[in-house]
């Protein structure tokens, strides 16, 4: 019950909450007495005066709004895109994304086959090297198809 | 037609700048002296009630209308207030709570400008000074959490829900802080309590 004098006494309570407090009140004195008392006391917090703001109290509020900085805007804030033109922008840039995905250049794998290919021709390339070096064939007589350069060398001998 | 809070504040943040002017006006007064009766210094409750607004202004764009505008408003405000206090308890240590009253500055600032008019007999206006200032110092007896429930209920007439979300309790836990504080400023306020009404002078 103590803690509905108050609302009793400042008209908070419920109708019901103030019947059941009036009809306990109706049989305890010391609940009525409290009841006056804050009455009392209620009346006496009234007595204390409003106090009004100084007349620079509005200017100061003013100034500190005015210092605060703009609110952060995004970057595509300043292109004043409608949400359809972007909703299809972001479209055709998957789908580009997507379509470019599927048919660029890929390095294939060499198939089976063509690597075995290879393998036998690398006898074939190892000779062609070793021939194309080979020093002792560098000393040997020029082709015989050169007949002329053939028999001024002799005669030089 | 009037614009509730919610719907000013959802002005200011759409970007209207009357709109927080309204607000301004609206909640200065009671802001300025729900914080002026819980720090008792004049100039740092204005400090701190051009805080409050700012910090509204700051939030706008964050702002969703989940509560009502007053309760977020006190929140605010109570927050700043009770630290103000606590930082004010510890440069003050020297001054005991419990001194005589004592004339000071602040109390001029409550005085009505027409006072001569209304009080030809000095000694009936000296006598309802020093109710007010007995008054003034039972609130400020009272430990910070109950003065903000007492302000708060009383002058701003905040429903119960509404303080209690403004100082994070129950309901429950609330009205049990509110009686404790009537208590208080009961056996505080003996002597005034005790007059029954029309001998106030």
């Amino acid at each position: 019950m103590e803690s509905r004098i108050l609302g009793y006494v400042d008209g908070r309570l419920k109708a019901n909450e103030r019947a059941e407090l009036e009809k306990h009140l109706a049989d305890c004195a010391p609940c009525r007495l409290r009841v006056q008392e804050f009455s009392a006391v209620s009346g006496l917090l009234d007595e204390l005066p409003l106090i009004e703001p100084s007349p620079e109290f509005d200017t100061r509020v003013h100034a500190l709004v005015a210092a605060e900085p703009a609110p952060k805007a995004s970057w595509w804030a300043g292109l004043n895109v409608s949400p359809r033109i972007a909703f299809a922008a972001s479209f055709l840039l998957l789908m580009a994304l997507w379509i470019g995905y599927r048919s660029g250049p890929v390095d294939k794998p060499l198939p089976a086959n063509d690597d075995q290919a290879m393998l036998q021709d690398l006898p074939v390339l190892e000779d062609h090297d070793v021939l194309q070096n080979f020093e002792p064939l560098k000393s040997l007589p020029a082709p015989v198809a050169d007949e002329a350069s053939d028999t001024q060398q002799q005669e030089q001998m | 037609m009037v614009r509730t809070d919610v719907q000013l504040m959802l002005d200011v943040k759409a970007g209207d700048g009357n709109s927080f002017e309204l607000l301004l006006r609206r909640y200065r007064t009671p802001l300025v002296n729900f914080l002026y009766r819980m720090v008792r210094n004049r100039e740092q409750a204005e400090d701190l009630a051009q805080e409050v607004f700012l910090r509204v202004y700051r939030a706008r764009e964050d702002y969703v209308p989940s509560a009502k505008f007053t309760t977020w408003l006190f929140r605010i405000a109570t927050n700043l207030a009770l630290n103000s206090v606590r930082d004010n308890r510890h440069q003050k240590l020297e001054v005991s709570i419990d001194a005589p009253v004592t004339v000071d500055a602040e109390d001029g600032d409550e005085r009505p400008l027409d006072v001569p008019e209304k009080h030809p007999n000095i000694e009936q206006h000296l006598v309802e000074d020093a109710r007010r200032k007995m008054i003034r110092h039972a609130i400020d007896k009272l430990p910070e959490k109950q003065r903000a429930a007492v302000l708060l209920h009383k002058y701003e007439e905040l429903d119960y829900a509404e303080i209690a979300k403004i100082l994070n309790c129950s309901e429950s836990a609330l009205k049990s802080l509110l009686f404790r504080a009537y208590e208080a400023l009961r056996v505080e306020l003996a002597p005034l309590v005790a007059q029954p009404s029309g001998t106030k002078s």
